[in-house]
């Protein structure tokens, strides 16, 4: 069990946080509370990727200025690293732009309750 | 479901993990071993991060400011004061 | 928009804060080659800065601190020295964005990916701070509208 943990456990974390991140998605009727689970898919999917990244007894990918790139299994991975700075800073720009809309959705209809807004749309 | 899949992913920190090796299963060569190997010497620049970010993947990085850029019009599109009529 | 924070003390500490926040921001993007660091994270330094400016003093008059109408020209600006920068590569029939086409005068190839990785993060950083900036200024806005 332990070196299952010790092998795997991150997976499991991650794989948890993107379930919760879907839960919050789909199930939640509030729509600050969906995008607030649309950033922890977003986490979820971040780590996994830094998590794949990951080399044992590596150090960061800044390379050592005595014997350049002569041994590579002694740095992480960069190129995880690189994407998913980029997908960061879009992550931030989504969030914005989605709050924007909830913003304006609520000035029009006085709601942002799913259910609420059904009915304000029909009526 | 999704943890059924964990038996069969590497495991954590593991070096021989098919993202890390020199050639992928099939035989060609394998990305984040050729950037750590030759990134100094194609741009004089120890931040592999930084090469793999702003030269190899620049395409992807231009694409992704368009992104950022764009996000901020639509924000600015939305939120945009109304003309009182 | 937002009204300066009543206590002078904060104010004081958001203006001292928001330089030194600012000075860091620039070692982060040019230091970005040897350590830990580039555009991406030096424009979310300095729009953080400038938030803590916004926060402290509201309302901005001088044109560094980025007031609305400037915001997004820079994030335009930001994105313009990318692309211009790609599009060097293909006048001198080379691939787009490869930074060997420079017109920088007596460096090896190498040197010119290195300048070019430069200028591209400069860029970015540009284009990152701004958005951020007019995307906060936006909804302040609008919560001050009502």
């Amino acid at each position: 069990m332990t070196d299952f943990l010790q092998a795997s456990g991150a997976y499991v974390m991650c794989f948890f946080l993107i379930v919760l991140g879907l839960y919050g998605m789909i199930l939640k009727r509030n729509y600050v509370k969906k995008i607030i689970g649309m950033t922890i898919f977003q986490a979820a999917i971040i780590l996994l990727f830094i998590l794949a990244a990951y080399k044992e007894d590596a150090t960061v990918p800044v390379l050592d200025k005595v014997n350049i790139g002569s041994d590579p299994d002694a740095y992480v991975n960069p190129l995880p690293h690189a994407l998913m700075l980029t997908a960061i800073v879009v992550g931030v720009a989504t969030v914005g732009v989605g709050l924007s809309l909830l913003i304006r959705v609520y000035k029009g209809y006085g709601t942002i309750d799913e259910e609420d807004l059904l009915k304000e749309m029909e009526s | 479901m999704l943890c059924s899949v964990i038996p069969h992913l590497p495991v954590r920190g593991d070096v021989d993990a098919p993202l890390h090796r020199k050639t992928s299963p099939a035989g060609s060569p394998v990305a984040g071993y050729y950037y750590v190997k030759n990134g100094y010497e194609d741009a004089h620049t120890l931040n592999a991060v930084t090469v793999v970010l702003g030269d190899y993947r620049g395409f992807d990085t231009l694409g992704e400011t368009i992104v950022v850029f764009t996000a901020g019009a639509a924000c600015l599109l939305i939120l945009g004061r109304r003309r009182k009529s | 928009m937002i009204e300066p924070h009543p206590s002078p003390i904060v104010r004081l500490v958001c203006r001292v804060a928001a330089r030194v926040i600012q000075v860091f921001a620039l070692y982060v993007i040019f230091h970005g080659h040897y350590s830990p660091g580039g555009g991406f994270q030096g424009g979310a330094l300095l729009a953080s800065s400038i938030f803590l400016l916004r926060w402290g003093e509201g309302a901005p008059h001088k044109i560094w601190d980025l007031p609305q109408r400037v915001s997004f020209a820079v994030g335009a600006i930001g994105t313009l020295i990318f692309t211009v920068t790609g599009v060097f590569g293909l006048f001198s029939a080379d691939n787009f964005l490869n930074y060997s086409a420079l017109p920088l005068p007596g460096m090896s190839d190498a040197m010119r990916h290195y300048w070019g990785i430069l200028i591209i993060e400069i860029g970015v950083a540009l284009a990152v701070m701004a958005i951020l900036v007019a995307i906060f200024d936006q909804l302040m806005n609008l919560q001050a509208d009502d």
